[in-house]
């Protein structure tokens, strides 16, 4: 990387800049021109619709600060992300270990699809065949009531839990992938080599696997971290009333009252302390890595 | 330390056995070479004497205690891999402490420990690197120094000195055979380089097709092969296929050829005789005759190859091509197309039975 990089300046960028255009290019128009425009939305006072007044205030900015609401919702949705990212962990991490280090040939290709399926379902139908299984009388309270003797009650259905159960099915494979892909680049004979030292296979586990995959287990949790802490989907359809939190905020903001500032500042916030959180991590992550 | 010992042991994968019914005994403190080419189970019965595979039959010990129920990390045994296998995120201090730091050792015995075998590999200095800042030579060194501190009771090296080049080879060869005597641990040695077998080790074991071929010092597998393969795998051998007479044996031309080694063959069996090419005499037949019983043939120079402090001739004779190698003494060079003779001592023939 730092080689690259080297010769990437030695040669000047100038050479480079015909094959880059097309990218600047999309990133500006994809990225850069929507995010300004919300940029914008968010200091005005109303949309520039219908012609409709407006004038620039900082009064969205402030209403997180003001109202306290807001910042309970974040701290809810902070928390949620670090509870699904380490069940992501807790789920992904072995079924990446055994899909890189222990299963071979065929049945690896086979769990493989299992693990990527969720990524080719639709999020929707994802989500309400959860709801279908989570529910009063669904599949899991059916299945489980054939089986025990006695009766019990599952419904799983608008609550935490089922909020964490629908996200952790969604971003499972994250792990799961750039786990399996750090794992399997680990030579079988570091780990014969940490046995033939007199390791036992937990602290050749510890010692060696775990601080060989951390760059995976790293780029996994920010992959899921992030985009579960502003989620909607899922909090709204699986948690019903229990699933208020920051990200059904902006988008209530959004598609339900439309006020597009606030929903646009809502989400700057967000994204400003996503990226704190993320620079504190840093240098802590760097060293583990 | 300890010696090994491996009895009637039997590996298969699927329907592939990698090892057939293995037997040896590795004496405590020797240094041994198990030698064969790619495919005949050396890595596969090293493993099974480390712990990392489990044989399907036969036993194994290390210093008289049987180890097949025994795992890896229990076996006490040091093991250096061809690819070194060092921990790439520690530094190399950190990895040749990593077997003394499992098993809990105080932080002062454990860096005192460390750098006396970083010294005994001369690589002293260097404990602060990471693994991809050394050169090929000193990785291995750190594999070799991490393998020994934990003072095993056997050392096991796979093929560990195959990704050098051949000077640097050469110099770890002596460096290995220096630490081996100074600690003197019993050590089993995998190679397919013939050359680094004779010249490394006390005894040789030579495996083909997952069996044991022929097993003892360097020099009398050497002198005395017992089969073709042993003779021309280890060294360069002439070979002769005929029937046997009882004191040597006779070629389809008729010629007889007198062998007083090797293996007794009945009468009228097949079998073969080898004769290695610096053993034999090659002379245009018009100097001094040879002494009376010698083995002799007729042949005409095909190729010769100058190698400064000899000269290796291919001599075409019957549809075979033999070898003769001669000591360069300032004598007349034969040319290529000269007929020639060929002597050499009944003394110098292995008679072998018919592979
Ligand atoms: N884990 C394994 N699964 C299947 N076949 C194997 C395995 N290990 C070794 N073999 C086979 O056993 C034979 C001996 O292998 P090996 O001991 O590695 O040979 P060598 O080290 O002498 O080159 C080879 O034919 C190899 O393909
Ligand atoms: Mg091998």
């Amino acid at each position: 990387m730092a080689d690259q990089l080297a010769i990437g300046s030695r040669r000047g960028l100038k050479p480079a800049l015909p094959l880059l255009l097309p990218a600047y290019l999309w990133l500006t128009v994809a990225i850069f021109l929507p995010l300004s425009a919300m940029v914008f939305f968010s200091f005005m006072t109303d949309l520039p619709l219908a012609g409709k007044e407006w004038a620039f205030t900082l009064g969205n900015y402030a209403a997180f600060f003001s109202q306290s609401l807001y910042s309970t919702l974040l701290f809810a949705s902070l928390r949620l992300g670090l509870e699904v990212t380490l069940w992501c962990i807790v789920i992904g991490y072995p079924a990446a270990y055994v899909l890189a280090k222990v299963l071979k040939g065929r049945s690896r290709e086979a769990i493989f699809l299992l693990v990527i399926l969720p990524f080719w379902s639709n999020g929707l139908v994802r989500i309400f065949s959860w709801a279908m299984v989570l529910r009063e009388g669904g599949i899991l309270d059916t299945a489980l009531n054939a089986v025990l003797p006695f009766k019990i009650n599952i419904d799983l259905m608008y609550s935490y839990p089922a909020v964490i159960i629908g996200l952790v099915h969604s971003y499972v494979p994250y792990m799961v992938l750039t786990c399996y892909l750090t794992l399997q680049a680990i030579d079988d004979s570091l780990i014969e080599a940490g046995r033939s030292l007199g390791a036992s296979r937990r602290q050749v586990l510890w010692r060696v696997i775990i601080p060989l995959s951390m760059p995976g287990l790293i780029a996994g949790a920010a992959l899921i971290f992030v985009p579960v802490v502003g989620s909607f989907m899922e909090p709204r359809i699986l948690g019903g009333r229990t699933g208020t939190f920051y990200g059904t905020v902006i988008e209530d903001q959004f598609v339900a009252v439309f006020n597009w500032p606030l929903g646009a500042a809502l989400s700057f916030i967000l994204l400003a302390v996503v990226l704190i959180i993320l620079a504190l991590a840093a240098p802590v992550l760097r060293r583990a890595a | 330390m300890a010696g090994v010992q491996v009895a009637n042991v039997s590996r298969s994968f699927g329907a592939h056995k990698a090892l057939d019914n293995v037997s040896i005994d590795f004496a405590d403190g020797g240094f041994y070479a198990l030698l064969g080419p790619s495919g005949s189970g050396k890595t596969t019965l090293l493993r099974q004497i480390a712990g990392f595979d489990f044989p399907d039959a036969g036993r194994i010990a290390i210093g008289g205690e049987s180890v097949e129920r025994v795992p890896v990390e229990k076996r006490r045994i040091g093991m250096v891999f061809q690819n070194y296998a060092l921990f790439p995120n520690m530094s190399v201090a950190d990895n040749v402490a990593f077997g003394l730091s499992v098993r809990g050792e105080p932080k002062a015995t454990i860096a005192a420990e460390v750098q006396r075998a970083l010294d005994l590999v001369q690589l002293g200095k260097l404990g602060g690197r990471k693994p991809h800042q050394l050169s090929g030579g000193q990785r291995q060194r750190v594999a070799l120094a991490r393998a020994i501190v934990t003072k095993p009771r056997v050392l096991l090296l796979d093929e560990p000195l195959g990704a050098l080049d051949k000077a640097l080879r050469v110099d770890m060869q002596i460096e290995l055979k220096r630490i081996q005597r100074e600690i003197g641990i019993t050590t089993i040695f995998v190679t397919h380089d013939q050359e680094e077998a004779l010249t490394m080790s006390d005894r040789i074991g030579i495996l083909r097709d997952g069996r044991l071929v022929q097993e003892g010092p360097p020099e009398e597998i050497y002198d005395r092969p017992q089969s073709e393969f042993a003779a021309t795998f280890l060294g360069d051998a002439n070979i002769f296929r005929g029937d046997a007479t009882g004191s040597g044996i006779k070629l389809p031309d008729g010629t007889t050829i007198a062998a007083s080694t090797g293996a007794s063959v009945p009468a009228g069996a097949k079998a073969s005789c080898a004769v290695r090419p610096e053993r034999i005499r090659i002379s245009t037949g018009a100097a001094e005759p040879d002494p009376a019983g010698a083995n002799m043939l007729t042949g005409q120079v095909s190729k010769r190859i100058f190698a400064g402090n000899n000269s290796t001739y291919f001599v075409d004779r019957d549809g075979q091509t033999l070898k003769v190698i001669v000591q360069n003494t300032g004598a007349e060079r034969l040319a290529e197309g000269e007929p020639v003779v060929l002597s050499w001592s009944p003394d110098s023939t292995v008679l072998v039975a018919a592979a």
